[in-house]
């Protein structure tokens, strides 16, 4: 491949084609900029995982009216939550007519196939992408990021910048210096299987029509008990199902990953949903829950960090690929002000760092910034909450001849014998305060 | 529906695996002393397996999530890299 010769350089190099690389690559070919993007995948998508919900506003900022042409699996209408124990489950869930109408609020995609057409309209407009091709390391001239040495022979490439979009585990920050090596508790690790089902199945059983869908996010029980959720997604002809805990409670617990999935898949409020389903693909994704403390520097000299590899992730509301699509949208526009200025420097690349803390982005994982450490210490809410409320439900409903306000005291007493009032007022004030 | 095993679930992807592991233990010794061999149980696909009193690594099967990297952190005894270009799980879904 000539164009992965030494000799080439490239205004800007974008390692990794997943949502955050591809909307920075699109904004600069547009731009007019000769970008490069290197993705080690036989094609954009094919190494891709996420839970599967894309939302409409930030991808639009980058693809206006991509809904019209890019293939989505359904629209996303309605969003359960559900308390899981043992043989019990807890519902709430929210529809609203206008999640059904022009311009939407989310889809269900699949990545593989979604991130495939993106691709191709990154393509469009001039941006070279290079698959099957891994970056081994950053080439540097003193504490400037020159170029990146891809795993191809004579495979240097060399840009004014390159732009780290290689995931959660960036190879490339971290050998940078951007980045430490992660902790066990600043990831969530997290399996999901798509299960196909026929579409009128699907329709029928979560109570939607034509493309429409829903998301049940899922807690307690599905993930058995420890830090984490889980979830099932509707798409067109096959269900996202999965869940996830944090690595940290997963080594002290001794589980594994699949044995965690099948828990939750086994659960009679799940399993039912499931029925006659037939798995299709099996996959695994490391998910950042670091949050504000887990983000690495963002830029340095020659080099912009972007997406997961910049741990961009809001678990609280299990947001990643926007929070991704608007780091890749800042980045590109950090990068064609300095490409401006003639000046990529860190002072200059300093400008993302600034948009990035300007925006909502920031403020969401400030919010959150307390939240996983809070949980981590705090199992109750994973356990005893979750069961002390299917008890009380189970037994408000039961008609047995007992009055309903000594069932309301033996509830009441029930739950002070597992945990005091005053323990339990701290806890819920503590949880609202990790949250607020 | 029906329960696969994990080696049922892994015939489902598409993988097209490398000569060479991509995954190295650096040092088995080392790993004599660990006393979780975490490895061994939070890979989602089960790639290290406690074999005969070492590390034995199915890396054909691994979906190049990263959980071993950070689950042996402690130990450093891990050599964690993507596959050579071309190589490992390609997903069709995703």
């Amino acid at each position: 491949m000539s164009q992965t010769q030494s000799s080439e350089k490239f205004d800007v190099i974008v390692v990794g084609a997943g949502p955050a690389g591809l909307s920075a690559a699109y904004l600069l070919g547009k731009a007019g900029l000769n970008v490069a993007v290197v993705e080690r995948g036989d094609f954009p998508g094919s190494k891709n995982v996420m839970g599967g919900v894309l939302y409409r506003q930030p991808t639009a900022e980058v693809f206006p009216e991509f809904w019209k042409q890019a293939p989505l699996e359904r629209v996303l209408v309605e969003q359960r939550a559900w308390v899981l124990t043992e043989k019990a489950v807890f519902k709430v869930g929210h529809r609203h007519q206008a999640f059904t109408e022009e311009p939407y609020n989310a889809f269900t995609v699949l990545r593989a196939r979604f991130d495939k057409w993106v691709a191709q309209q990154v393509r469009n407009v001039g941006v070279l992408i290079i698959p099957e091709t891994v970056v081994e390391e950053p080439i540097m001239e003193g504490e400037k990021v020159v170029g990146v040495r891809t795993g191809r022979p004579d495979g240097d490439l060399y840009a004014n910048v390159v732009i780290a979009a290689d995931g959660v585990n960036s190879l490339l920050a971290q050998k940078v210096g951007l980045r430490a090596e992660i902790d066990p508790d600043q990831v969530a690790i997290a399996v999901k299987e798509v299960i196909a089902l026929p579409r009128e199945v699907i329709q029928d059983r979560f109570n939607v029509s034509g493309d429409e869908g829903v998301a049940i996010e899922m807690y307690a029980d599905a993930s058995w008990g420890m830090v984490g959720t889980g979830f099932i997604y509707t798409n067109k002809e096959s269900l996202s199902v999965g869940c996830g805990a944090l690595l940290s409670q997963l080594i002290a617990r001794g589980k594994t990953p699949n044995d965690l999935l099948e828990h939750m898949k086994a659960h009679p409020a799940v399993a039912q949903l499931l029925e006659g389903g037939e798995t299709r693909e099996y996959l695994a994704h490391l998910i950042p829950e670091g949050g504000l403390t887990g983000m690495p520097k963002l830029f340095t000299h020659g080099m912009l960090v972007v997406g997961d590899a910049a741990m961009l992730v809001n678990s609280m509301h299990r947001e990643g690929s926007n929070l991704a699509i608007t780091s890749g949208r800042f980045a590109a526009q950090a990068v064609l002000r300095a490409k401006e200025w003639g000046d990529y420097s860190a002072d200059s690349l300093a400008y993302y760092g600034q948009l990035i803390r300007d925006s909502w982005i920031y403020r969401d994982l400030y919010k959150y910034r307390n939240m996983s450490r809070y949980f981590e210490h705090h199992p109750e809410f994973f356990g005893l909450y979750p069961d002390l409320l299917n008890e009380a439900a189970r037994e408000m409903l039961t008609v047995d001849g007992v009055p309903k306000r000594n069932k309301q005291r033996a509830i009441f007493w029930g739950a002070l014998r597992k945990r005091s009032l005053l323990r339990m007022a701290r806890d819920m004030y503590g949880a609202w305060r990790s949250i607020a | 529906m029906k329960q696969l095993t994990l080696e049922q679930k892994l015939f489902l992807n598409g993988f097209r695996p490398d000569k060479d592991s991509h995954l190295v233990i650096k040092n088995p010794e080392k790993c004599k002393s660990c006393k979780l061999k975490q490895c061994t149980y939070v890979c989602p696909v089960n790639t290290y397996r406690w074999e005969n009193d070492q590390v034995t690594v199915f890396f054909e099967g691994c979906l190049e999530c990263g959980a071993c990297r950070v689950a042996c952190k402690s130990c450093g005894n891990l050599e964690w890299r993507y596959p050579r270009g071309g190589f490992g799980v390609n997903y069709r879904t995703g």
